[in-house]
């Protein structure tokens, strides 16, 4: 990251444990303010939009990518060089339709997760990471690809994995170059 | 001073930050008898020199400030037409200083639109799908470098024809609107930019460039 003009390149490594503390006790607050969990959802990804719109540019500078040419090479690039740059994980990408615009995610480690072993009782419908629904949605809008990201499965909630589902929502035939 | 200005146009083409880092150019100033040599005629809000042509003063500089106060459009500081003033003998001898005139806000709003229309013109006379559209629109006196993201944020450089390491600058200045524009939670996307921080940043990375000089980065 830049830093402020005339001072050296230092390193501020923030601890990864506030990052996730922080992010818990948002979850925590978001989840006394609101009853369903529905609701809960819904702001979780509301506000991962609002970070994905931003952070895209921070990503695209960064990595200097060129631009995807497919579904999968977007998903691909997703995984492998946003998520590393980010979260510091790799998930693996698997396609799951046939017309090719349906990916999974599938992350074996999740470190928004570190410190949570299950859900409560009662919210047992909550996504936890639905943050990063947002962020992805927010940031795949930005470079005109329209997108509806979900929670497939979640080891929070018992399953064996964690997946997270893209679907791209406009066949490559259709996408017209409009800036291009 | 190799690096002229940086413009950044947001998605729909408005004119989001503006930067102008040349020096002032020089101005003239001498000191006139009556009757003024020159010819002088009004154009768009201004008196420019229409022929005379000498010592400096060109035919197109505007009147800048008539005996030392500055002229506000085609009137003097005191509300008389420049024009009126300077055809009255009375008021002779007279120091006028003529030099070019700046661009306004509100032509500079304008330029930057009609380069995002040419932009998106270029782009699709591409005989190829996926140009990049117009990266460098040269001229004998400078260069204009544009650079359009995924995102459809266009950033331009107006630098001198022999000036390199643009195409890394224009990475640079990514970097920085990315940083402190888009990090900063009271700023809007695609509205005007309003950061310090952008700006300090922002006129570093431009001088950094412009000390690499005409022959490249490092040493």
């Amino acid at each position: 990251m830049s830093q402020s003009p005339g001072r050296k390149q230092e390193n501020h490594k923030i601890s990864r444990e506030l990052f996730v503390l922080t992010y818990g006790a948002l979850v925590a607050q978001l989840c006394k303010d609101y009853e369903k969990d529905e609701d809960v959802n819904a702001c979780l990804d509301r506000m991962g939009y609002s970070i994905g719109i931003r952070l895209i540019d921070d990503f695209l500078a960064r990595s200097a990518v060129k631009k995807c040419r497919s579904y999968s090479e977007t998903a691909d690039m997703i995984a492998q060089v946003a998520f590393k740059m980010y979260l510091g994980v790799t998930p693996s990408v698997s396609c799951s339709s046939a017309t090719g615009n349906e990916f999974s995610l599938i992350l074996d480690k999740n470190p928004l997760v570190d410190f949570v072993e299950e859900l409560p009782a009662e919210r047992s419908s909550l996504c936890y990471c639905n943050l990063l629904c947002g962020v992805i949605r927010g940031a795949l809008e930005m470079v005109h690809l329209a997108a509806e990201v979900t929670f497939l499965q979640d080891r929070l909630k018992g399953d064996a994995v964690t997946e997270i589902g893209i679907t791209f929502l406009r066949k490559p035939e259709d996408r017209k170059h409009r800036r291009n | 001073m190799a690096i002229f200005s940086v413009y950044v146009v947001n998605k729909a083409g408005g004119l989001i930050y503006q930067l102008d880092h040349y020096a002032p150019r020089a101005d003239t100033e001498k000191t006139f008898s009556f009757p003024l040599d020159l010819v002088l005629r009004p154009h768009d809000e201004r008196v420019v020199v229409a022929f005379g042509q000498r010592d400096g003063i060109r035919v197109g500089h505007a009147v800048l400030a008539i005996n030392g106060t500055e002229v506000n459009g085609r009137f003097t500081a005191d509300g008389k037409d420049v024009l009126e003033f300077l055809n009255n003998p009375a008021n002779y001898p007279v120091s006028i200083r003529f030099g070019r005139h700046r661009l306004s806000s509100n032509e500079k709003l304008m330029l930057a639109s009609m380069f995002h229309s040419l932009f998106a013109i270029g782009s699709q006379l591409s005989p190829e799908v996926g140009s990049s559209g117009i990266e460098m629109l040269e001229t004998d006196t400078f260069k204009l470098h544009c650079f359009q993201t995924l995102t459809g944020i266009k950033f331009m450089v107006l630098a001198d024809p022999r000036q390199t390491g643009i195409d890394a600058l224009l990475r640079k200045i990514y970097e920085i609107y990315s940083d402190f524009a888009l990090k900063n939670p009271f700023y809007s996307l695609e509205m005007p930019i309003r950061c310090e921080l952008f700006d300090q940043n922002l006129k570093l990375a431009l001088e950094v460039a412009e000390k690499a000089g005409p022959f490249g980065p490092g040493s």
